[in-house]
């Protein structure tokens, strides 16, 4: 084992157990600290900047999973890296990642992609599934979102697929920002021409971080955004599935 | 359609025909007989049969009765017949739709009382619910017939006295029946009372060549008392057409037979838990019999548990408003314990296990009888995820670790009331509720003081002076306490279970066991999070003592974090460890009434509230009155990581130190188990999986989101059904008092964002 690697510190902000939300089974969440886009819907504020995150080195990470690896391996799960952005650092990330599959745990990574060329190919032989943020397929919405480019995203999407990496898509819907119906099945036959897409989920926006927000005295953009009913939910799921994927 | 069981009856002797087995035809031995005959099912729920238009009218014709139960408290009373096994006539739901007959009285709801075990207990309830007490009977018992309550109160001593008023040592069965006695009624099914009878006789004989000693003598009056019972028991039993002096011919007659049995259980005694053992795997060899032999089929085997379920539902005991708003509405603990695996390493899942937990869709959901899956990951994925699907559904289910159970309790284990496992008629306990260790922690602090009122409780000591709690000197003193404790806690259950063997014997409940019997003595410990998290508050961060103008140490101001129980946090974990492992260790001690082996359970039933509401400030920064946690459970919002993390905690408990069982109860929103719904219930058996193999014991699953309950609160007359699971058992939400539907609305919901 690596001790540099394992003295590597990183800046988390938290950790958390989960089930069924974060890749499959009963998962260890890592929360990694910063974030290069600034979505409107972000449900996780507080997790924005690196420096408001505390400095972990790999090894205290470790320890904490460790504690968990049996009991997540027996629920089917493992360990997801998520945010934040976890790939705004990368080496920490990755010697997570590493550490995670010599360990015999399945990994998941949850990134927007936006920095998906930071992540190298070792990084990737160590992710089992990826869980691909696209926020928008309409290049100026995308912008307006998230203050970042579609581009990388769809680079990274592209280079996953050419590595074999099994992914699951997260679409937020977002009523008058993300439920263009265009743009929708631009992204779906986007993807319908990947070969390793499993799933796309259709996450309807919801405002539980509004008092995220408050707290941190910074306006919630969206907060009179309604969230999507279960019609539209329905039709944009539908969307998907019309390009062949397997839709939620 | 018939009311009368006997269908078919076989000629003499062919009750018994096609089943194998040669030891549980020579001895009374019903778990041999399972092993022998059982069919494990290792397949999925598609066979199940929904209601039939029978059982949808009979159960509608009885839950129609509930509105008027619910706005009244009672529906009806016999105030002048003390029930006994024969007191009172026959009484039916529907005589012609009914499959399986037989009530506490005479007619569905109606309640009967039972001085026995106290009789103020009895005239308070009465009055409580607009009754007057019966002159008669208030004349009997209270000149001629002495009570248990009675009994108790001329033994117990002023120590006693004083903790049981403080509440540092509460909800002592001195008043009331102890329950948590399982008959192991599928004996009758098998046997016949005749045979049983024979059988109690040749175990009186064998004691007439001892010495008359005081437990000789003892024994015999109670073996001859057990054998009146199941003649009792018979008698009852042909008031209903029931010939049960022969073992049952068919699966309608085993249904019947076995539901004879626990009638007479719950008509004799009012015990605060009346549960039903293991009973499903049992009936499933009569139920394949027949539909092997084709006189049943799949709806019709249903309809059988529908009906039983039916009457397991309605059982209904007279007791306080106290009493009920302790204990959350009416329980029963009418414990029906399913799955498990054999010591063979067959599953002991048939398909009756899955029919019993089809009448939660059959009937709708409700908390009786309180149905409790024994789990293992060994057991077949289809009946994993049947139950799954149903917790889910439902929140009706608990589950405990068959793998921590098997090795000590064997397979025939079964569960009374919440977590208290016992071989079925092999193994009894003497229920001994629990002492308050938050409460005896402030105790610690102030010398033996109660910091409500101020009184010298536990026998004088320094209290600690200090403006700082220090930790080592805190835990000397709360060591000394506890020793103090324990000591009086045992003392007093020896006396009250000597008066209730004395007074309110279960002849009928004891006829249905091996003699002799394995005793337990089950204590109990409430608060442990609360007592953990204060320990972990004085090691790990700093707290001010706030002391009154007499000295007494009131309330406590805490300085910096504290690692709190409930994240997997060995620093505070090993504190909650330690003070289980402690108390066994101290209880262990004091000599038992019948050399009973002693035991603790980690449960609080909700009692958390009332534990609660009587303690003052704890050094943890919990609030004077706050409810504790129930059970196990990490203290409510403290536990921060998750429902994995909050397990693993309460996982570390060892159950060899707390064989009475360990609670944790969690609430899960759907969302919390998955965004497909479908893909919720393969998540929620990896977690019982993992939980389980983590060393586990027990868990309540609620799947429920925050807003329902709040909303059910608001408008309960759009929930008469909406069952969760509290400590141990499930309650009707709409029935809790509004203080504990706000403890369990105050709970972690482990969630997703």
């Amino acid at each position: 084992m690596n001790t540099t690697t394992g003295q590597l510190t990183g800046r988390v902000h938290s950790w958390d157990l989960s089930t069924g939300v974060d890749g499959p089974g009963t998962r260890f969440v890592l929360f990694v600290s910063g974030c290069p886009l600034r979505c409107l819907y972000c449900a996780n504020p507080d997790t924005w900047h690196m420096r408001d995150g505390r400095p972990v080195a790999v090894d205290e990470v470790m320890a904490e999973i460790d504690k968990y690896r049996p009991f997540v391996t027996t629920a089917g799960g493992g360990v997801t890296l998520t945010g934040g952005e976890p790939l705004l650092q990368p080496a920490f990330t990755g010697s997570v990642l590493r550490r995670c599959k010599e360990a015999g745990l399945h990994t998941a990574l949850d990134t927007s992609g936006f920095l998906g060329a930071r992540a190298d190919d070792a990084l990737l032989a160590d992710t089992d599934l990826v869980l691909l943020d696209i926020k928008s397929f309409d290049v100026a919405t995308y912008r307006k979102l998230t203050g970042g480019e579609l581009a990388p995203t769809l680079r990274f999407a592209t280079r996953l697929d050419r590595l074999g990496i099994p992914v699951w898509i997260r679409y937020v819907l977002v009523p008058g920002w993300t439920d263009d119906a265009v743009a929708v099945d631009g992204l779906g036959a986007f993807l319908a021409g990947l070969h390793h897409i499993d799933r796309v989920d259709v996450l309807p926006f919801h405002k539980l971080g509004t008092h995220k927000y408050d707290a941190l005295g910074i306006p919630f953009p969206l907060r009179d955004t309604p969230g999507p009913g279960p019609e539209l939910t329905a039709r944009v799921r539908a969307q998907f599935r019309a390009h062949g994927l397997r839709a939620f | 359609m018939t009311t009368v069981a006997p269908t078919g009856v076989a000629a003499p002797g062919a009750e018994w025909r096609g089943f194998a087995g040669e030891r549980w035809r020579a001895h009374v031995d019903a778990r041999d007989f399972i092993q022998a005959n059982y069919t494990p099912y290792e397949g999925d729920a598609a066979f199940l049969a929904g209601p039939t238009h029978r059982t949808r009218a009979v159960w509608e014709k009885v839950s129609g009765l509930f509105p008027e139960e619910r706005r009244k408290g009672v529906l009806d009373v016999d105030t002048a017949t003390p029930s006994t096994i024969t007191s009172h006539a026959s009484g039916y739901i529907d005589r012609d739709l009914e499959l399986v007959v037989g009530l506490q009285t005479d007619a569905p709801l109606k309640r009967a009382i039972m001085p026995n075990g106290g009789l103020r207990m009895v005239e308070n309830s009465l009055r409580a619910y607009g009754y007057r007490p019966d002159p008669f009977v208030t004349r009997v018992f209270g000149n001629y017939r002495k009570t248990h309550n009675d009994g108790v109160f001329d033994a117990y001593t002023p120590a006693m006295r004083a903790a049981r008023k403080a509440g540092i040592i509460t909800g002592l069965p001195d008043a009331y029946g102890r329950g948590r006695i399982i008959g192991d009624y599928r004996r009758v099914a098998l046997y016949g009372t005749d045979r049983l009878i024979a059988a109690k006789r040749a175990e009186h004989a064998l004691l007439d060549a001892r010495p008359s000693a005081e437990d000789v003598i003892r024994d015999r009056e109670e073996l001859a008392e057990q054998a009146r019972a199941l003649e009792e028991l018979t008698r009852m039993a042909a008031s209903y057409g029931c010939d049960i002096t022969r073992p049952a011919a068919t699966a309608h007659e085993a249904v019947q037979w076995l539901y004879l049995g626990y009638l007479a259980a719950v008509k004799e005694q009012n015990g605060a838990a009346m549960s039903l053992g293991r009973t499903s795997t049992f009936l499933d060899v009569y139920l394949q019999r027949d539909l092997d032999e084709g006189t049943l089929d799949e709806s019709r085997a249903q309809e059988l548990i529908d009906d039983f379920v039916i009457k397991l539902r309605i059982v209904r005991f007279l007791r306080t408003p106290e009493y009920d708003a302790l204990f959350s509405g009416d329980p029963t603990w009418v414990t029906e314990s399913i799955g498990g695996i054999g010591a063979d390493d067959r599953p002991l899942v048939t398909r009756t296990s899955f029919r019993f937990l089809q009448t939660l869709y059959n009937l709708g959901p409700a908390p009786e009888p309180n149905l409790t899956v024994l789990w293992s990951p060994r057991l077949p994925s289809g009946f994993k995820e049947f139950c799954a699907r149903v917790s889910i559904d439902t929140s009706a289910v608990q589950y405990e670790s068959d793998e921590l159970m098997r090795p000590l309790t064997g397979d025939d284990t079964a569960i009374a009331c919440c977590v208290s496992a016992m071989a079925v008629g092999r193994q009894m306990q003497f229920f001994g509720a629990r002492v308050n260790l938050a409460k005896a922690l402030l105790y610690a602090i102030n010398g033996g003081r109660d910091e409500m009122t101020g009184e010298q409780v536990a026998p004088e000591a320094p209290a600690l002076s200090g403006e700082y709690l220090e930790y080592e000197e805190l835990s000397a003193a709360y060591d000394r306490m506890l020793d103090w404790l324990a000591q009086t806690y045992v003392d007093a259950l020896n006396v009250i279970h000597y008066m209730h063997d004395k007074y309110a014997y279960e002849r009928v409940e004891m006829a249905l066991h091996d003699h002799p019997v394995h005793r337990f003595m089950a204590c109990g410990i409430a608060g442990l999070s609360v007592a953990a998290d204060s320990l972990s508050a004085v090691k790990y961060a700093r707290v001010r003592v706030v002391r009154d103008g007499a000295g007494l140490a009131v309330d406590y101001e805490t300085e910096g974090e504290y690692p709190a129980f409930g994240n997997n946090d060995d620093r505070v974990d090993a504190l909650a460890v330690g003070l289980v492992e402690s108390f066994m260790a101290k209880v262990r001690k004091h000599p038992s009434y019948r050399n009973a082996e002693h035991t603790q359970s980690v449960l609080t039933i909700t009692s958390n509230v009332v534990y609660g509401k009587h303690t003052g400030n704890t050094p943890d920064g919990r609030r004077a009155g706050q409810p504790f946690a129930p059970g196990a459970n990490p203290m409510n919002g403290r536990d921060r990581h998750g429902v994995a993390a909050s397990a693993l905690s309460v996982a570390k408990i060892p159950y060899e130190q707390a064989r009475d069982g360990i609670s944790l109860t969690t609430s899960i929103t759907p969302e919390g188990l998955g965004h497909r719904p479908e893909e919720r219930s393969g998540n929620l058996v990896g977690l019982l999986d993992a939980y389980m193999s983590s060393g586990g014991f027990h868990m309540n699953v609620n799947v429920l989101e925050r807003a329902t309950l709040e909303d059910a609160m608001d408008h309960p007359e759009n929930y008469p059904d909406l069952t969760i699971r509290v400590s141990g058992y499930a309650v009707n939400f709409v029935r809790l008092t509004r203080e504990q539907q706000l403890d369990v609305i105050s709970r972690t919901f482990h969630g997703a964002l």
